[in-house]
């Protein structure tokens, strides 16, 4: 199906089970431990062995030799691989540094060898008795020094979301030194773990020149073909399963070395392969967000409209790798005639940066929503006031492009009124509540809504359960349940009547889990399916295709009702089909708009900061699952919170390395740190997103959230921190004497 | 981890004689940071003497009024006693202020005093370490420090002793009740207990090889109120920055101890003198002779700021 005009009306309007608060249906699983992980499949490969991953002790050079006798003598030991046996292996999607073999060693804990044995204690124990001698070499890990020999972001580099490195509207620097009221600023994010609960973990099992990876991914598209390249093998000699994902956050969007060595190891032991990632590879192994320096700048007049505005980021990566997009919303955010965006990347030789949910937009608006915050602190206006007046109904860059639906205001005003930001104190530092200094910070929320093809194939059988298949997953957020509920509402049953199968190679090949347009996405090509699978149940029952109503678990039309199960009582019904957006998509902007509100208390004497209070309000199109996409959003606006106060991969810049890498030392809030949190949902549905008219909130939730925590603790304690995470130490010197 | 023996003696003396004889052995009670270590291969023992059965997990009076705490007391039963709760109130704060619930369950009194620095560089074995690998160097004084110590450190190391109890116990005057392997009892005050770094950052107590810690002693109560007052990044599950253990009276004099910024906890008993004065008179005392890095020289005035916390918390 090609979604090619704006939507009509059609049978997910009826809202008897889409767009209800649903339990997720895999709940029941993940709460009994009955919803099997990747490193837990012991039902599919009971004889596995275990693969235990050696990283590399230096961030930069080469490995000379690797001495393996000790640790093949070792008992247990049934195998190890190194890198030196190993030809450099094909990058796969998205993959930026080099996953295994060779001698070059571009980050630390790079995967150097496996050592596979009959239980994971013995692998373990026997990965410390390889030695490697290195050839180390000097690398750049320090991005404030590498920043100053940055390369520009050519403009047609197509980075970000559809739009380019650099970007120019008017003449920024003329209309920035005419105006009366300005703001020039730097600030910097650091670099970020998507630190998941489930780590990356592969089994990996051959028959023959066949290889089956049951894993953990968010997309299994990119990896099915990724993997078959790394591996060299035919896409049909490979299959990848991932039912179940314990987080990803864009760290599983893409082949790690838990795959590709879990098949390697298993070819060289002959028998299934286990591998997961500990948590230091996970820090120094896999992909994080990269750190930014961002500047900028803003001119207004006196009565606070935006005559220039301008936002340069310079981020690092390795090689071939991408810049942080962190200027991508300012594109769309605010009006103002006279624009610059730009970014820069610096060389760095540390691991892999790469996307991290709402990457460019979670660390974009941490920066440009405090940047609105001193410039409506400058100009005399309430925070929330100049951003409404400096609104706008079409992209800022081109003025002929409409947003589809744009309701940031609405977001705006409703969440001040819940939140009693009238209330706020605009002079900082002004209220106490006993030890606690206390402020209110508020930021606006933006971030694109990215459409995916996606696929799915769906069967009727003659009991009268649907069933849904495609290589969809669902990593924590509820793709299962919306997808049942869509099937449902498609074919006229309860929820109960729906299954769904997800994250099989397999099956048709879906969107996938990532910039917040799988369950837009993913939903979409199960409603394309199902409206094949009424076509041929129509026929079938002999039905005209359109006055067909499925509805109570029966096909009806005129004065005739048949149960839709007789549809298939002489053999199942099947239909596949795959959603496809086209140019069409691209005639209005459609994005997703937010509002977060945020109460801090700053302790007097400590300068600890606690989060006392969190709303956000959405606007993001049709809720498909008012339940899980609150979770999602809460889930996101916890992680912003880290980002805010505490999360930071702790760079070593003599050694290059993350220091901090694991749970004790990169820390992310605990239950204690997030005290109330309240999501509201404006009723929105957008005919330009989808047949579904719904768009996504997961990124939404995390995008703006730490803004609106730095702006909380600035007027709680009149102190502006342009260095996030901010924690304590930032704050101490110029606390106020607390004697 | 690397494989090794395993041993459950009867008596205190027989599990102190099991670990002198071997030396690569190691105690073990609750385990929940030794494991960690072993798994990790930071910690190698060749042989584990297993000293839960031994009884020593009782909670008694002294003829002087004070307290015994037995060495297997968990740290839950141990913050939950009566006792601990009316009469030592700083201590029950800074265990309950410590790790998480399920580890206080299983941590025992005398495997807190002795856990293991969290140093970044200690817990990876590619990096230099004095106090895992002597003599390998010390990659923290150049490195990630912003969790380390800032004062009693040396050249060959800056790890902080990470725990919350021995603070307390340090500002409670405790004494630590110990058995050798002759069978030999031995009582050291908390204060001689754990040592500075020096030259040789691999030893974090004055315990000798094979010595077994039997009990911590209580002196009797000492009046005024008690305060733990830990400061870390997040709200619960996370190191202390800097912690205070303080005793104090509605006048501010009394007595305190510092957390998370040295290898041991840190008291200078000369500078308590000065705390009806306020903070800063006492913590420039305390902390006169401070060596911080750049990256942890905030926690010289956070200490300042905690204990005026405290100080405002007593005069309330």
């Amino acid at each position: 199906m090609k979604f090619d005009s704006p939507a009509g009306p059609n049978p997910i309007d009826r809202l008897k089970v889409v767009g209800h608060a649903t339990d997720r249906i895999d709940g029941k699983y993940k709460t009994t431990g009955t919803a099997p992980y990747a490193y837990e499949r012991h039902d599919v490969a009971p004889d596995a062995a275990y693969g235990y991953v050696l990283g590399s002790a230096i961030a930069k050079g080469r490995v000379r030799g690797i001495d393996t006798a000790s640790a093949r003598r070792a008992p247990g030991v049934l195998a190890v691989v190194t890198t030196l046996d190993t030809p450099r292996i094909a990058r796969g999607v998205m993959n930026v540094a080099y996953l295994f073999g060779g001698d070059v060693i571009q980050h630390y804990h790079q995967a150097i060898a496996v050592v596979v044995a009959e239980t994971f204690e013995q692998a373990r124990a026997a990965s410390f008795l390889v030695t490697v001698d290195y050839a180390p070499e000097a690398g750049q890990f320090d991005l404030a020094v590498a920043a100053k020999t940055a390369e520009p972001v050519p403009a047609d580099s197509g980075e970000g979301s559809g739009g380019n490195g650099e970007e120019r509207v008017g003449d920024f620097e003329g209309a920035f030194a005419q105006a009366p009221v300005t703001l020039d600023a730097t600030y910097i994010t650091a670099d970020e773990s998507h630190a998941m609960m489930e780590p990356h973990a592969t089994v990996a099992a051959w028959e023959g020149d066949r290889v089956t990876l049951w894993t953990s991914n968010q997309m299994i598209g990119w990896g099915h073909g990724s993997i078959a390249k790394m591996l060299g093998l035919p896409k049909e000699k490979v299959r990848l399963d991932a039912p179940y994902v314990g987080g990803g956050f864009g760290g599983k969007l893409f082949i790690r070395a838990d795959a590709v060595l879990a098949a390697l190891a298993a070819k060289q032991a002959g028998r299934p392969v286990k591998v997961a990632l500990t948590r230091p590879l996970i820090a120094n192994n896999t992909t994080h967000r990269p750190a930014t320096i961002q500047r900028v700048r803003i001119g207004a007049t006196q009565d606070g409209t935006i005559t220039a505005i301008a936002h340069e980021s310079t981020s690092g990566n390795l090689p071939d790798g991408d810049p942080e997009t962190a200027v991508n919303q300012t594109k769309y955010l605010y009006a103002g005639k006279n624009r610059l965006t730009a970014m820069k990347l610096a060389r760095l030789d540390l691991p892999e940066g790469n996307a991290m949910r709402a990457p460019g937009e979670a660390p974009g608006l941490a920066v440009l929503e405090v940047a609105m915050d001193e410039m409506a602190e400058k100009l005399g206006l309430d925070p929330v006031e100049f951003r409404i007046r400096n609104d706008t109904q079409v992209v800022p860059t081109q003025p002929d492009l409409r947003f589809s639906q744009r309701d940031l205001v609405g977001c705006l005003k409703l969440g001040a009124e819940k939140f009693g930001w009238a209330k706020r104190n605009p002079k900082p530092g002004q209220v106490r509540d006993g030890q606690w200094l206390v402020g209110l910070g508020m930021a606006a929320a933006f971030r694109d809504n990215m459409v995916m093809k996606s696929g799915a194939r769906v069967r009727l059988d003659s009991g009268g359960t649907v069933t849904v298949e495609t290589d969809m997953t669902d990593v924590g957020t509820g793709s299962y349940t919306i997808i049942a509920q869509t099937a449902a509402e498609m074919m006229g049953v309860p929820l109960d009547r729906v299954a769904v199968r997800l994250g099989d190679s397999e099956f048709p090949v879906s969107a996938g889990s990532g910039g917040q347009f799988g369950a837009n996405s993913s939903t979409a090509g199960v409603y394309a399916a199902c409206v094949k699978l009424r076509e041929a149940i129509a026929q079938k029952l002999g039905f005209n295709a359109t006055d067909a109503v499925f509805e109570d678990g029966e096909v009806r039309a005129g004065n005739r009702a048949i149960p839709l199960a007789e549809a298939a009582s002489d053999g199942a019904l099947v239909a596949e089909d795959t959603i496809e957006f086209g140019k069409f998509s691209k005639t209005q902007q459609v994005s997703t708009f937010g509002a977060h509100f945020v109460e801090v208390g700053v302790d007097l004497y400590t300068a600890e900061v606690r989060v006392r209070r969190m709303l956000a309000v959405c606007a993001a199109g049709r809720i498909l699952n008012p339940k899980s996409a609150r979770s999602q959003v809460i889930g996101g606006m916890v992680m912003g919170t880290g980002a805010a106060l505490m999360e930071e991969l702790a760079v070593d810049t003599k050694r290059g390395f993350f220091a901090n890498h694991d749970l004790a030392g990169y820390e992310v809030p605990v239950h204690a740190d997030i005290p109330h949190q309240e999501v509201i949902f404006l009723d929105e549905v957008d005919a330009m997103s989808s047949p579904m008219k719904a768009k996504g909130v997961g990124e939404l939730g995390i995008s703006g959230v730490g803004a609106a925590v730095a702006n909380a603790i600035y007027n709680a304690t009149g102190i502006r921190v342009r260095d996030y995470p901010i924690t304590l130490d930032k704050l101490l010197d110029r606390m106020p004497d607390a004697a | 981890m690397k494989s090794f023996t395993y041993e459950r003696p009867s008596t205190p003396a027989e599990a102190a004689a099991a670990v002198a004889r071997n030396g690569q052995a190691k105690f073990i009670a609750g385990g929940t940071n030794l494991l960690d270590l072993m798994k990790l291969q930071i910690e190698t023992p060749r042989h584990l003497v297993d000293v839960n059965g031994l009884g020593l997990d009782a909670v008694e009076p002294t003829d002087d009024g004070g307290l015994r705490i037995g060495a297997l007391v968990r740290n839950t039963d141990l913050a939950a006693h009566p006792r601990v709760r009316r009469d030592y109130g700083v201590l029950a704060r800074a265990l309950l202020a410590g790790a998480s619930g399920q580890l206080r369950n299983k941590a025992t009194t005398a495997g807190n005093l002795l856990q293991r620095t969290r140093c970044p560089y200690f817990y990876d074995t590619a990096q230099a370490c004095n106090k895992r690998q002597p003599g390998s160097g010390c990659s923290a004084l150049d490195g990630v420090s912003r969790q380390l110590a800032v004062i009693g450190g040396s050249a060959a190391c800056i790890a902080t002793h990470p725990g919350d109890m021995a603070v307390a116990m340090r500002v409670l005057d405790a004494t630590v009740e110990t058995v050798d392997d002759a069978g030999a009892a031995r009582k050291i005050p908390i204060a001689a207990f754990h040592r500075l770094p020096g030259d040789d950052p691999s030893r974090d107590t004055n315990l000798k090889p094979g010595e077994l810690i039997t009990a911590v002693t209580l002196p009797k109560p000492v009046p005024g109120t008690h305060i733990y007052r830990k400061v870390r990044d997040r709200a619960s599950y996370a190191y202390a920055l800097v912690s205070v253990a303080a005793i104090l009276g509605k006048d501010g004099s009394g007595h305190v101890a510092f957390g998370g910024v040295a290898h041991k906890p840190w008291r200078v008993e000369a500078a308590e003198a000065d705390l009806p004065q306020g903070a800063r008179a006492v913590t420039q005392k305390v902390f006169a002779d401070a060596e911080p890095t750049h990256e942890n020289a905030y926690k010289l005035k956070l200490a300042e700021r905690t204990l005026g916390a405290a100080l405002n918390q007593a005069r309330a």
